[in-house]
């Protein structure tokens, strides 16, 4: 393998000088702000390390990581459910589906935030029954309904739906069409071929992006501050707004974010692996038996 | 007589928008023939083949697999379509190969196999599994069971294919092109695996440019063009001896 060959190519390599400017620059860029943040006699870093680990913190950052995890759940789920929708034959389904996601992608998330922690002052009661009648069948207040959190994972859920949908229907539509008809030829019925053979390979193209909206959810979370839910952001912004120490607890905010964002980015290398199977570029298998032939050769 | 055969298709036609793709193909098979269908590309049998079980719905005629009328049901004079359900469970009884294999690639070979048997026809997965077994072995494959259709040559997936097709036990099998996408030296295996299918009575038929196979293997062969058929006979009749213009011109550029 290391035998030299009289025609071997031995050159003098190229050199890159700008790859060293550059290095140097960043570097020197990038000392300088962590040295600004160590040296500045604006931030008090006993502040930081102490809010860093107060139970205070970490529950809302505990709260954060279930208000993403389970708004992330219910909007994957309906984004399922719409993206058959808008991909079926029936044209009133496809209809409510479009409207749905122009409606909730064509409004602030913010303003949905809002309006879902304010309903219960638009509809002060909840009323089951047949419209246009005095029929009844019954009825809540609003605010029992719909505390702060609930709205809140309410108003995420909703919003992430309508992104998802499209994420799931280009992932639906990647898929070969001769799959389905290899499933029909088979006695397989359209539900049982979304499930068993065309989804698993929509995952491949859906789960990406999917990781890149989970991140997203993450972080809008902190818009239900408006709404009085006590998250990570809101937690430590009132925090600070009885000590004075905004720039320390944004910097343990920003610190939390970091960690979860990080943490949160591992289960997606699993499941591209996971629904990497059997398609070549993912698969370690067939990488190592393509290796085994070439060495046979 | 007529419930001896297992396809009787009367006066097929199929358009796609305004053209005209089939204009009018009655052909029948009895139980346990093979029929090869020939043609230049764009002649329409691939078309006729997906009719067959539904996979297109025919805009005229009457097609009945085993004296089942495919796709619809006649009540009175009015003809109905059928569910779904009553589609899927049609579609069921017959086998397809198609030209692209169209294996899952998220499943094994031999996941592949047993996929539908346990969906669609309910049999327990160990029941599945070694029927399985046996088929692969079967096609020669019984080592790349647990191999992925990424790793296996393409003779290989679409002996894998007719496996899987023959796992739902079906009364019919239809070949679409079965080695028209494999390279030269990967048809003889695939051609021998349907040729012992052959032999042991499995009533088929198959869209082919492979004229060796259909002179050796075919009960009859049906050339069609332009949406009709040509001529019809035994292999020796259309192939060795074609009496239709069309017919000789094909035959003499394909061999």
């Amino acid at each position: 393998m290391t035998t030299q060959n009289p025609d071997d190519v031995v050159a003098v390599p190229l050199k890159h000088p700008w790859r060293w400017v550059s290095a140097v620059i960043l570097l020197l860029l990038g000392g300088g702000f962590v040295w600004s943040l160590y040296a500045s006699p604006n931030i008090v870093h006993a502040t930081v390390i102490k809010y860093l680990f107060d139970p205070q913190v970490l529950g809302a950052a505990w709260l954060t990581v279930v208000l993403t995890i389970v708004s992330m759940t219910v909007g994957a789920i309906l984004a399922i459910i719409l993206a058959i929708m808008k991909l079926s034959h029936n044209p009133i389904l496809k209809f409510i589906a479009t409207l749905y996601i122009g409606f909730f992608r064509g409004t602030p998330l913010l303003l949905q935030v809002v309006f879902w922690g304010y309903l219960g002052l638009i509809y002060p009661k909840i009323i089951l029954g047949i419209p246009f009648t005095d029929i009844i069948f019954h009825q809540w207040k609003t605010a029992d309904l719909l505390p702060s959190v609930i709205a809140g994972i309410l108003a995420l859920s909703l919003n992430e739906a309508a992104y998802a949908a499209e994420i799931v229907r280009a992932g639906i539509l990647s898929v070969d069409t001769g799959q389905g008809e290899a499933a029909k030829s088979l006695g397989m019925n359209s539900g049982y071929t979304l499930r068993r053979i065309v989804l698993p390979q929509a995952m491949r193209v859906i789960i990406p992006p999917m990781g890149n909206e989970f991140i997203s959810m993450l972080k809008n979370t902190a818009l239900l501050q408006v709404i009085a839910v006590m998250e990570l952001y809101a937690r430590t912004n009132q925090i600070s707004a009885q000590n004075l120490a905004q720039v320390e607890l944004l910097i343990v905010a920003g610190f939390w974010y970091l960690v979860m964002t990080t943490i949160l980015s591992v289960p997606q290398n699993y499941l591209e692996k996971r629904y990497g199977k059997g398609f070549s570029a993912n698969s370690t298998k067939f990488r190592l038996i393509r290796v085994r032939a070439r060495g046979n050769v | 007589m007529s419930q001896k055969l297992m396809l009787d298709a009367r006066s097929i036609r199929k358009s796609f928008g305004s053209n005209e793709v089939l204009k009018g193909i009655t052909l029948s098979i009895k139980k346990g023939q093979v029929l090869c269908l020939l043609g230049p590309s764009g002649s329409g049998k691939s078309t006729f083949l997906r009719c067959i079980n539904h996979l297109e719905t025919i805009n005229g005629g009457r097609l009945y697999v085993d004296g089942e009328l495919m796709g619809f049901e006649e009540r009175g004079d009015a003809i109905y379509e059928l569910k779904p359900k009553e589609v899927a469970l049609q579609r069921s009884e017959i086998g397809m190969v198609f030209q692209r294999f169209n294996l899952f690639p998220h499943l094994t070979a031999l996941q592949n196999v047993i996929e539908a048997p346990i969906g669609v026809l309910k049999i327990s997965k160990d029941e599945a599994t070694k029927t399985a077994r046996e088929l692969l072995a079967q096609v020669g494959l019984s080592d790349k069971a647990d191999h992925y259709p990424s790793q296996l040559s393409g003779g290989q997936q679409q002996r894998v294919a007719i496996a899987r097709a023959l796992a739902m036990k079906p009364k019919l099998m239809l070949f679409d092109e079965p080695t028209s996408a494999l390279d030269p030296e990967l048809v003889g295996d695939v051609l021998d695996v349907m040729r012992k299918l052959a032999d042991s009575g499995m009533t088929m038929i198959v869209v082919t440019h492979e004229i060796g196979f259909a002179r050796e293997v075919a009960d009859r062969v049906v050339f069609m063009d332009a949406g009709v058929v040509v001529e019809e006979g035994t292999p020796s009749q259309v192939i060795d001896n074609p009496q239709h213009e069309r017919t000789k011109a094909f035959i003499t550029s394909v061999l």
